[in-house]
């Protein structure tokens, strides 16, 4: 049904569609909007047998829902930013203990300095932790994305991550298309769980794994990833046969049939990019889009194929590995080595902690990097007058304070 | 051979009956299968369920793995086998799971050091929802993973009232890491991390907190202290706790032979110890409110309980009487006080 709705609302009518059976809510910004929408759904019963718990920290919410999981249950949470590094310990752990969890991460920048806003920091910062990790482009990719995540997690008895960008995403109202709960009934069938804690079966879960085993409990963590590269195109299928809509898969391309130059980004920055794009091509310049939907597991080889014609790839990711650079351009790089002629690749870092990325912007990155490409990691729009004069000011001064608010006033002062 | 025969030798018909001296008859002891059937322990029953069975790894003497089994054991009677067990880091997991091997006899999970109560708050409500509320649930850890880093989540079952148990063995430290303070380590108690060092040797005093009162703070239906000096009362009050649904806790004294620095056969005699000189209060809450203490015949002086153990050697050493023995008496004292442990000559 076409619905006119916030985007934290459509996911919360998708996970009700789902029929989690245990739902953990603790606030965090930008994800509220998302376990209230859901906990409304459970209140006026249009969830049935579903408990909602109210818990007292994220890493309870994630802990409620490994205990829910691990007996048997549909579980469900979700967080952002601070609140996926709190539960941090229970991400490995869920992952570890191998239970199908789905958590909504309304992708938001970390602090220090503290930021609610917008970028993929906290989700680079669990990219090793064993969940795979799907990115939305637009809140209909979002509402789709969470269906196929059920049934991706379940199949693989592993945990996902769904990571939709905070507010340009989880606020923003537009036009959704929710699916028919027969529908979403008929492509999810009810959970039956690999291992379950069962007084007529008892068992132990979570016994204490020494050196003799631990690297092949964790080879068969990789393995079963490198299995749901297969997975995810399939049921992306099957959810396109049921639904009418392509949603999901590991990776979309855009215009990047002729392309010289071909952009790697993830998340709803992508339609700025295809935006930029159209308007390049009007002037000449023969430039795609991969989106990717899968960061983890990372489709290496759907990558080289997709990024083996072009000359320049240029990779636009909204977090930093502070010391190294673009992490997502650093697993490009993965995926283009052993090429005989890979393209030359180019890595910016752009929309940290909310800044706007512009359609100008872009098509100056893009612009640049054929004529004057650089080394490193280029950081978009960086103001790099107040950063110079930042670097002069702590040279001079020793006790030269908190850098942030420095910056800030500094800004301030200026204008 | 033949003389020593009492069928050939000389004897008078009533001596070839054989005396028979029933030791248990008259006797409380745990295993005691000479009283009436409803005074009997479930321990003593050869139906008990061994839910934490044989070939585990505790150390001689561990009063966790005693206090373990005969709370599982109860809780699985009471609950005619339907139990589940979510355990915390530990020493009762580390040695009761070393992979491939359980020594769990019920379904178990453990997840980490903090999340205990959470997780079996996530089992409860999984039960719930999957209509299989005959199916009750157990949470379980020492002292560290209750009194310190799973406080939080612990606080958190407790004011949600989730239908858990949540049995915290206390042996006073990080024992499973080595002998480290954790808040509920007495004053004076030498660890790892309290050394017999500078002027104030040992734990320092004026610290640590008393994890039964907060729960009581939280007026949950059910809080107890228990001991495994006493395991018919241990047995009597998870029984009691497993009769009511919400969050109950209930928390054990059990002596850490390693970690204490006593002999491993002294495990219940410290235990006893703890609760006779006051040091260990022991008492039932309901609703936020004490309702009955387990009271001292004859008041045993502290250092009685403090002399078996090296990690208060420090105190005794030299000529001088160290002042502060004092002060755990008058802890003791003011424990005995509080709880109204001992009645008036």
């Amino acid at each position: 049904m076409l619905k006119q709705i916030e985007g934290s609302r459509a996911m919360a009518e998708a996970i009700a569609l789902c029929r989690p059976e245990i739902i953990c809510a603790y606030p965090i910004t930008p994800q509220t909007h998302i376990v209230e929408g859901v906990g409304a759904l459970v209140r006026d019963g249009t969830l049935q047998n579903c408990e909602f718990i109210n818990v007292e920290s994220e890493f309870a919410a994630l802990s409620v829902a490994i205990g829910a999981s691990a007996a048997g249950a549909r579980a469900y949470t979700a967080t952002a930013s601070q609140g996926l590094l709190f539960m941090a310990e229970a991400v490995y752990n869920a992952s570890g203990l191998g239970l199908p969890i789905v958590m909504t991460l309304g992708n938001r920048a970390i602090g220090a300095p503290i930021n609610i806003w917008n970028d993929h920091s906290e989700a680079m910062s669990m990219r090793d932790a064993g969940w795979m990790q799907l990115f939305a482009e637009t809140n209909q990719e979002a509402v789709d994305l969470h269906i196929q995540a059920f049934k991706l997690a379940e199949e693989m008895s592993m945990p996902v991550m769904v990571c939709v960008d905070g507010f340009i995403l989880t606020h923003a109202v537009e036009r959704v298309d929710i699916p028919q709960q027969e529908d979403v009934d008929t492509y999810l069938p009810p959970y039956e769980p690999v291992q379950v804690l069962d007084p007529a079966d008892p068992i132990s879960i979570g016994a204490m794994v020494g050196p003799e085993a631990f690297t092949e409990v964790r080879f068969l963590q990789h393995y079963k990833q490198q299995q749901a590269l297969s997975l995810i195109p399939v049921l992306a299928d099957e959810f396109e046969d049921l639904f009418g809509r392509r949603s999901g898969g590991l990776l979309r391309t855009y215009k990047t049939e002729d392309a010289e130059l071909i952009v790697v980004a993830m998340g709803s920055v992508c339609g700025t990019i295809k935006d930029t794009i159209d308007e390049l091509r009007e002037e000449g310049f023969l430039i795609g889009l991969v989106t990717l939907i899968s960061y983890r597991p990372f489709p290496v080889d759907q990558l080289r194929d997709a990024l083996a014609e072009a000359e320049h790839i240029v990779v636009v990711e909204k977090s930093v590995s502070v010391g190294m650079g673009g992490p997502l351009a650093n697993d490009i790089d993965l995926a283009l080595r052993n090429m005989a002629h890979p393209p030359r690749l180019h890595s910016a870092v752009a929309g940290l902690g909310g800044r706007p990325i512009t359609k100008n912007s872009l098509a100056d990155l893009f612009r640049q990097s054929l004529v004057q490409p650089w080394e490193g990691t280029h950081f978009l729009d960086l103001n790099e007058r107040i950063v110079a004069r930042n670097i002069h000011r702590s040279r001079k001064v020793r006790r030269s304070g908190p850098i942030a608010e420095n910056l800030i006033r500094q800004m301030a002062t200026e204008n | 051979m033949e003389k020593d025969n009492p069928m050939t030798s000389e004897t008078t018909p009533g001596d070839g009956v054989q005396k028979l001296h029933f030791y248990q008859k008259g006797t409380f002891t745990v295993g005691n299968r000479l009283v009436s059937s409803d005074e009997r322990s479930v321990q003593s029953s050869i139906d008990r369920s061994n839910a934490l069975t044989c070939g585990h790894r505790a150390c001689q003497g561990c009063g966790e793995a005693l206090g373990a089994r005969y709370a599982i054991d109860t809780a699985m009677e009471a609950a005619g086998g339907n139990l589940i067990a979510v355990n915390a880091t530990g020493c009762l997991e580390v040695f009761t799971t070393p992979y491939p091997e359980s020594a769990w006899q019920l379904p178990w999970l453990h997840s980490l050091f903090g999340n205990a109560a959470a997780v079996a708050t996530g089992v409860a409500a999984a039960m719930r929802v999957k209509g299989r509320r005959e199916v009750r649930v157990v949470a379980q850890g020492g002292d560290g993973g209750t009194t310190d880093i799973g406080l939080q989540c612990l606080s958190g079952m407790f004011e949600r009232n989730d239908d858990v148990l949540y049995i915290c063995y206390d042996n006073e430290g990080y024992m499973n890491t080595g002998v480290q303070r954790s808040s509920a380590t007495p004053p004076a108690a030498r660890t790892a991390t309290t050394p017999v060092l500078g002027d104030e040797p040992g734990n320092v005093f004026g610290t640590g907190k008393s994890v039964p009162k907060i729960a009581v703070a939280h007026e949950i239906p059910y809080v107890a202290t228990a001991t495994v000096a006493d395991l018919r009362d241990l047995e009597a009050k998870v029984k009691k706790a497993m009769s009511i649904h919400g969050a109950r806790y209930i928390q054990i004294d059990v002596p850490c032979p390693l970690g204490w620095g006593a002999a491993s056969h002294e495990t219940i005699h410290l235990a006893r110890l703890a609760v006779e000189t006051g040091f260990y209060p022991i008492f039932e809450a309901e609703h936020g409110r004490v309702t009955s203490v387990r009271k001292i015949r004859h008041q045993v002086p502290v250092t009685e309980y403090l002399k078996l153990q090296k990690r208060f050697a420090h105190l005794f050493k030299g000529d001088k009487v160290d002042p502060r023995v004092a002060r755990l008496q008058a802890r003791c004292d003011a424990n005995i006080a509080e709880y109204g442990l001992l009645d008036a000559a």
